[in-house]
């Protein structure tokens, strides 16, 4: 059986992750994946808690949220490890943005468990926000991916080049999974998660269908979604017909993954619309 | 497949084409610095031909310029020289327009041009907060209003971004949905001489007969909906067209959507109207507060239909960290239809409208309306009622005036007008903030209220707002001591006017609640449209389009030589796994031999399932 493109574009093969070829570095990296799910294990308890605390699904104001989306991230992280795909390299940066994310919620955006106000009385609010927050820690995986590829990619370039580089840099650089990898695997992310983000716009205006009697308003979530959507439609046309593989194309991702995050955090706390109800 | 004892891996066959190799790699150089369009298929000739609809880039073929040709003499030449360059450049700005690469900047231009409208107050969506940014940015605001910046995604530039969006969508989606039908007419193509170079590729050697082969081969591809044609000693397949049709699906959905957009919008009615406790409304032109019709809309296809709001309950949290936010809202109702239907009972919430035959009334806000009585000097009742007051905050701190247009007279007998300005809370207190209100709920109502008399400017035939108080030519009451009289009036207190003008009682506060009445076109359309793109789109990212081949041919040694090879539009580990599970579902009908150069020749055993390892990129 012969299968072509085992190895990149450019003939380089994957790295071998951050162990390297050492085997206890190995065995690190095995305990790092085990205390992962061990976290994960009480993150989803807390979330459980803090659902029973407010007797309905947690996802009613932005420390609610952020708890939730950081055990989600790390739960599609878990999901990949156990389809036996190699992303064992996203760990380091998961756990890292993850805790942030987690300080970020109890520090600055925490709220004291309470009811909902009239607006999100719907069980929309269960499918829209949970499909939003699925696609947008989907999205997240593969902004990572975009983000180191775009570092492997200068590396790679440059090795092709025969241009010197930092051995530390080049120590861990090598670690990594290929550029092409790295790339294929933000494309299949972003690509996987399209469709279901497309949904959660569409869940969210069949909903303010009802609370507002409008399907579509251009209130500031609206149209950030939608800037959003047409970003990730842009990058995934750049993909699927002009060709733009590579740092163009990672480019696009990563503007289309801001414009997701601005429209979490950005729009919540610096613009006042039919959204800003939770009081942040 | 396992390297000793498979079937014979192609490992050899690989390195027989070393030479195939590089000119493959030219190739490849070729097609990155060249179209840049064909993906997984660009190489494999007539193979990989018409493996997707999706354009091949012409970049840098057409060039502006002058479209050539003689110009004749006279004013014939120069009309046919003239028709020829503007066709000409019709021809070429169409070509541009359709390009995948302007259909991507249009893309681009679309999302960054929503941007301003949702940083800037749209007049669309937030009248009042427009008005204010307009009243603190004086400057600014020709400047916005001139760029259409309260109005962004009505504004010609967001307009002609789209329009040209949808024009090159349509150029692109027609000829690729002809191309589309073509190819569901065609056959697959024929397999290409050298299977070996394809992405995913095995053999082995079987002792059943060609044509047994390639009948089993056949039913097998058959059997798992491949549309097959058997020609030259091979089959010849391909499957996955729902890609193609998915992705024409998803960006004629998109049109969809845009028409039951603009359906929508032209087509559409949409009053709002604020009743109090107590009152009713019935469906006509002018009874609303407002009315925003579409284009198309008029006031004869408002339905027959009306509404009394009897009570509205309204809780807040009392305790805990978001004290004194909603808890419900719910306005119970009665509605009939028809000019004297039955009236029947009803409640109407936030997320649950009413549906009153192809109309619909959402529940919007609700504040508070206080009930005052007004005597004139005579100590005759001059005014008498609730008069709704509009909230401007969250505590419901609510301002408004109470008008007296008609029959007042002064202590000398003579006509005049009068006014109440002032502010109501439902929870008072008065502190260095002036006074507002702590909490929503009626706990501690109060008004607290200043007067004035003169003309209300109500004759003037300008519309003005009941809310807003025009004190052009009005005179303010003064106290004794000289300054504005202003009162603060508990319920069933009484604000005397100085020198025996009249009086005004605070006689107790009703509820008020706003409706929006809507009358929709297209939602269904549009609802339709959605989920069509869903399921395109979900066609068009999931689903893969690929060939296989299955070729036999009678080997040197009276063996068949049994290949199977595929090709996906875009390479994948997937095409890598199908074209294994193939070949092991073919074996049974085509039972391995050993291989005479294999190192295990003679040790065939039929137990040894081709181990197929994923060796595609994976992530
Ligand atoms: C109106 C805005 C548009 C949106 C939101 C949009 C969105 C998309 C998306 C999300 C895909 C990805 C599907 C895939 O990867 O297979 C796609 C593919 C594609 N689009 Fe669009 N598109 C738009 C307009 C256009 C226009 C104007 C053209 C032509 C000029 C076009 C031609 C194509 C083609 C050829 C493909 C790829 C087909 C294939 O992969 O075989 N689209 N579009």
């Amino acid at each position: 059986m012969v299968t072509r493109s085992t190895t990149s574009d450019r003939g380089i093969p994957d790295g071998p992750g951050a162990a390297g070829t050492d085997a206890d570095g190995d065995r690190y990296g095995r305990i790092a994946v085990s205390l992962t799910v061990l976290a994960f294990l009480f993150h989803l308890g807390a979330v459980a808690c803090r659902a029973a605390s407010v007797q309905r699904v947690p996802w009613g104001n932005m420390y609610e949220f952020s708890t939730t989306f950081g055990m989600v991230a790390v739960g599609m992280y878990l999901v990949l490890l156990a389809l036996k795909k190699r992303v064992r390299w996203i760990g380091l940066f998961l756990t890292t943005t993850v805790l942030l994310d987690l300080g970020l919620a109890v520090a600055v955006l925490y709220t004291d468990s309470d009811q909902l106000v009239p607006a999100l009385h719907s069980y929309w609010l269960w499918i829209h926000v949970s499909c939003a927050i699925i696609s947008g820690a989907v999205f997240y995986l593969a902004a990572v991916g975009t983000f180191l590829f775009l570092f492997r990619d200068y590396y790679e370039a440059a090795l092709t080049a025969g241009r010197a580089v930092n051995p530390t840099w080049a120590n861990i650089m090598n670690r990594l999974p290929s550029a092409a990898t790295l790339d294929k695997f933000a494309y299949r992310m972003n690509a996987l998660v399209f469709p279901l983000y497309t949904f959660t716009v569409i869940a969210g205006s069949i909903w303010a269908q009802a609370a507002w009697g409008r399907y579509w308003g251009w209130d500031p979530k609206e149209t950030w979604s939608f800037i959003t959507w047409v970003a990730y439609a842009c990058y995934l046309h750049a993909r699927a017909t002009a060709g733009w593989k590579g740092r163009k194309a990672a480019a696009l991702a990563l503007v289309a993954f801001a414009c997701f995050i601005f429209n979490y955090y950005g729009v919540n706390i610096f613009i006042t619309g039919k959204h800003s109800y939770a009081g942040v | 497949m396992s390297t000793e004892s498979g079937p014979k891996t192609a490992r050899e066959a690989e390195e027989g084409t070393a030479a195939d190799r590089a000119a493959e790699d030219r190739a490849t150089d070729v097609r990155e610095t060249g179209s840049g369009a064909g993906g997984g298929a660009g190489d494999y000739g007539s193979a990989g031909a018409q493996l997707s609809t999706a354009p091949v880039e012409e970049l840098g073929e057409v060039v502006p310029g002058s479209f050539g040709g003689v110009r004749g003499p006279g004013w014939r030449g120069a009309l046919g020289w003239t028709l020829r360059e503007c066709f000409g450049w019709l021809r070429w700005m169409w070509r541009q327009l359709t390009s995948m690469r302007i259909a991507l900047i249009l893309l681009f231009l679309l999302s960054m041009a929503a941007i301003p409208g949702s940083l800037v107050p749209q007049t669309s969506v937030d009248e009042l907060k427009a008005q204010s940014w307009k009243d603190v940015h004086p400057n600014a605001t020709p400047i916005y209003e001139r760029l259409g910046l309260f109005h962004v995604y009505s504004s010609p530039w967001f307009s002609a971004i789209y329009i040209l969006l949808f024009i090159s969508l349509a150029g692109c989606i027609l000829p690729r949905s002809w191309q589309f039908v073509g190819q569901l007419r065609s056959r697959p193509p024929a397999a290409p001489r050298n299977l070996t170079r394809l992405p995913a590729y095995t053999t082995w050697r079987t002792a059943a007969g060609e044509d047994e082969v390639l009948d089993a081969a056949h039913k097998l591809l058959r059997g798992r909906r491949f549309r097959t044609h058997r020609a030259g000693g091979a089959v010849a397949s391909e499957k996955g067209f729902l890609r193609e049709a998915g992705n024409l699906m998803f960006h004629l959905a998109l049109f969809g959507l845009l028409i039951s957009f603009a359906v929508g919008a032209l087509w559409k009615g949409e009053g709002g109207k604020l009743i109090v406790e107590g009152d009713g409304f019935s469906n006509n032109l002018t009874q609303y507060d407002d009315f925003k019709p579409g284009t198309f809309y008029t006031a004869d296809d408002l339905d027959p239909f009306g509404f009394s709001l009897d009570s509205f309950d309204a809780t807040y949290a009392r305790t805990g960290p978001q004290k004194g936010t909603p808890r419900t809202f719910r306005a119970n109702i009665h509605y009939w239809k028809g000019p004297d239907g039955k009236p029947v009972k009803s409640s109407i919430e936030v997320n649950k409208p009413l549906e009153i035959d192809g109309e619909t009334v959402y529940l919007i806000g609700h504040g508070y309306a206080p009930v005052v009585t007004v005597k004139d000097a005579r100590g005759t009742v001059v005014y008498q009622g609730p008069t709704p007051f509009l909230p401007s905050d969250g505590s419901l701190t609510s301002r408004g005036v109470v008008k007296v247009t008609d029959n007042y007279r002064n202590k000398a007998g003579r006509q005049d007008q009068l006014a109440f300005s002032g502010i109501f809370a439902p929870t008072m207190v008065i502190d260095n903030q002036g006074p507002h209100s702590v909490f929503p709920a009626l706990d501690r109502p109060a008004l607290v209220l200043t007067a004035y008399h003169g003309d209300l400017g109500m004759d003037g035939g300008v519309p003005q707002s009941v809310y807003q108080l025009d004190d052009k030519k009005m005179t303010q009451y003064k106290a004794a001591d000289g300054q504005p009289l202003r009162q603060v009036l508990a319920v069933g207190e009484v604000l005397q006017l100085p020198d025996g003008g009249g009086s005004i009682t605070f006689d107790g506060v009703k509820t008020w609640a706003s409706f929006q009445v809507s009358h929709q076109v297209g939602n269904g359309w549009a609802l339709g449209s959605a989920v069509a793109a869903i399921l395109g789109l979900a066609g068009s990212l999931f689903i893969q389009r690929r060939r296989v081949w299955i070729r036999a041919t009678p080997g040197a040694d009276g063996v068949t030589v049994v290949e199977l090879a595929g090709l996906g539009r875009s390479e994948s580990a997937r095409i890598a796994d199908e074209i294994g599970d193939l070949a092991y579902k073919l074996l049974p009908d085509a039972p391995q031999l050993p291989d005479p150069s294999g190192p295990g020749g003679t040790a065939n055993d039929p137990s040894d399932e081709p181990h197929l390892p994923d060796e595609g990129a994976r992530a």
